[in-house]
């Protein structure tokens, strides 16, 4: 009798490996944006290998954490590199996360039967924000303060319980040794647990429904004589080999990024940062680190905390809803219309000029833009519901009237630019959001050419 | 017993009494999780400011005669910055002019003692000081203390606090511009003047 049978015979070695491994049959036409999922398994890993031994140095005491994280960067051998590649891995699963999210959203792949799994990504999405946040404090930076005080302060916009709410966040009436503390437990403890466990259902829930492709066609609905599917070939060795191909380029970066550039010129670690936390003095610019900036220029885009907030949460709440936001039977942007592609791209480039606002200091006119690209963002999940099928121009009329309306009730209500001082700036602003809605509501009825849609074929291409 | 499960006669045949096993399960489900809540309870109120913390909330001294006119002084109270201002006769002169430029210039909301609910937002005896909680009302940065604004992005303040964050802007006497994502004026807290050179700040003397 074999070891393996021997195993076997005790615990679902083999027959795990060949449902999750050797026999998950994955679409043969995999491109490019699939090494993103591979990648950020990576990446989580190596998370959590450094984060070891980071705490086997670090000290979570206001008085030592500073200290703590140069001595790990100037005594420790090795110290610099561990921390530099904990650090850097954090924008780095956050560049992953949006390429994969990315992908999702041209390929449809949020789309049934996989809304779950599409859930389970978001929830991993927010999971990481929150560990992001938590980990920044750490080192007691003046940054990490005052972006701490910031965040924990959003709770506190919330009518009623939200000044208690705060001050039990922080365990103080400030940011202070307790709010280390306890973000140190959460950071090292309670958030990578959580982490782990939405993976694990994360790639449970893929291996249950399997991949989608970039034509978003079930391959399983063409299956051999052996049940297996035609157009499937199995994850291990063909899919493991090109994730490693993957992983090398990866690595060819990220390691770049380390040796190099490992501040990345104050977007990966901000410069105040260097300087040790001080409660009474607030540093001249305060921006959260890059991968937070999108949503807090729409935060910053509504003249009133709470809501501020409301629009805040409501940007990254509204992508929990895509799978049925998004009603189109098409998965892949490749059989949708221009518009939609247009759609997608649009979205894309505004959530980067969003981001590029958030770390940019107030000015009235990079406000007056934050505000628009804010509609733009909620424009988008209106267009993708619009082109759900095909709709007449009466109700594209109607759907064009209703977003104006509530565009200028948040105008006159949340961005308060035509009650102020910035007239001039909301009158023309107001312009492109509303000029860019009429275009894709209408244009598809009226240049059919840019709103048809293509016949999915029936097998996956390559 | 176990020879009878084997092998039952008729005689002693297992009868559930379905209606006592759920009632036992639901009485125990309710027992374990109000168990459970109470438990949680101490959990969630671990993480409340401990008794340590609320004691560091004493109220601090500050000596004013040092201030010179027009210029800051910064104390830390509960961990937050506390401004102490000393106020030149021409910056109390343009606060009538502010008004219209406010969101709450007759400060409504309670961020103030009533003592400081006046054109001013200080004790009157001693109108020029003011104090404030250096903490924006937005989300929290400390604004900078701007006393000549003329040149800057909010020229028709004169003079006052400009939060580097978010872009709130306060005049003189922290009140709120209506162009600020801020909603509410700077907070005053409560302080008393123990003679007339020494601030007490965190304590007004009243009894609350």
């Amino acid at each position: 009798m074999s070891l393996m049978t021997w195993i076997d015979d005790r615990f679902p070695l083999t027959k795990m490996w060949e449902e999750h491994v050797s026999k998950y049959y994955a679409p043969k036409n995999f491109n490019f944006w699939y090494f993103f999922g591979s990648l950020a398994l990576l990446i989580l890993v190596m998370q959590i290998i450094t984060g070891i031994f980071l705490t086997m140095h670090y000290k979570p005491d206001a008085d030592l954490a500073f200290a703590s994280v140069e001595y790990i960067m100037r005594d420790v051998p090795g110290g610099w590199l561990i921390r530099y590649m904990h650090s850097t891995g954090a924008s780095a699963f956050f560049v992953v996360i949006y390429l994969h999210m990315f992908r999702a959203l041209i390929y449809g792949s949020y789309k049934g039967p996989r809304e779950l799994l599409w859930i389970f990504g978001m929830l991993i999405y927010l999971a990481l924000m929150a560990e992001g946040f938590m980990g920044y404090l750490l080192p007691w930076g003046q940054m990490s303060f005052w972006g701490a005080q910031v965040i924990i302060n959003l709770f506190g916009a919330i009518p009623f319980i939200g000044e208690d709410l705060s001050i039990w966040i922080r365990g103080d009436y400030v940011v202070s040794d307790a709010t280390l503390n306890r973000f140190f437990a959460l950071h090292v403890i309670a958030l990578p647990f959580v982490i782990a466990g939405l993976v694990v259902a994360h790639i449970l829930a893929l291996h249950e429904v399997g991949s989608n492709n970039p034509d978003g066609i079930d391959i399983k609905k063409n299956k051999g004589a052996d049940g297996v599917p035609v157009d499937g070939i199995p994850f291990h060795p063909y899919y493991t080999v090109k994730d490693l191909v993957g992983v090398c380029v990866f690595f060819l970066f990220f390691f770049g990024v380390i040796f190099f550039a490992p501040e990345m010129g104050g977007y990966f670690l901000e410069h105040a940062n260097f300087v040790p936390a001080d409660p009474l003095k607030t540093p001249e610019h305060i921006a959260p680190v890059w991968y937070f900036t999108p949503f807090y220029t729409v935060l910053r885009a509504i003249n009133n905390p709470f809501g501020g907030v409301l629009a805040m949460f409501g940007a990254i709440g509204v992508l929990f809803f895509l799978p049925w936001i998004d009603r189109n039977p098409i998965r892949s942007w490749r059989y949708r219309s221009a518009l939609h592609k247009l759609n997608i791209l649009v979205f894309a480039v505004v959530f980067i000029i969003l981001g590029y606002l958030g770390i940019k200091p107030v000015t009235t006119l990079f406000t007056e833009i934050g505000q628009r690209l804010t509609l733009m963002y909620f424009i988008f999940f209106v267009v993708l519901w619009f082109y759900s099928w095909p709709r007449s121009q009466a109700v594209a009329m109607r759907t064009f009237i209703i977003s104006v309306i509530v565009m200028l009730v948040i105008e006159f209500t949340g961005f308060g630019g035509f009650s102020t001082g910035t007239r001039s700036y909301a009158l023309v602003g107001m312009l492109f959001p509303i000029a860019y809605l009429a275009f894709m509501l209408f244009a598809g009825n009226l240049f059919p050419r840019m709103g048809a849609e293509k016949v999915v074929p029936e097998r996956v291409t390559h | 017993m176990s020879a009878s499960l084997d092998n039952p006669s008729a005689s002693d045949e297992i009868v559930v009494d379905v209606q006592r096993r759920r009632f036992l399960t639901t009485a125990t489900t309710v027992v374990g999780a109000a168990g459970a809540a109470a438990l949680g309870v101490q959990f969630f109120s671990s993480m409340s400011p401990s008794a340590r913390a609320l004691a560091a909330g004493a109220p601090v001294e500050a000596d004013i005669s040092l201030i010179e006119a027009g210029a800051q002084l910064t104390v830390e109270w509960r961990g937050k910055p506390v401004w102490i201002v000393n106020r030149t006769d021409e910056m109390l002169a343009t606060l009538g002019e502010n008004d219209g430029l406010l969101k709450d210039p007759n400060c409504e909301k309670a961020v103030q003692p009533d003592y400081a609910r006046n054109a001013f937002r200080s004790r009157e005896q001693h109108k020029n000081y003011i104090v404030l909680v250096g903490i924006c009302t937005h989300l929290g940065c400390s604004p900078a203390y701007v006393p000549d604004m003329t040149a800057g992005i909010n020229p028709a303040l004169k003079s006052g606090w400009e939060c580097a964050c978010h872009g709130s802007a306060f005049d003189i006497a922290g009140r709120v511009t209506s162009t600020s994502p801020a909603a509410t004026n700077l907070e005053v807290p409560p302080y008393q003047y123990l003679n007339d050179t020494t601030v007490l700040v965190g304590d007004d003397g009243a009894s609350a």
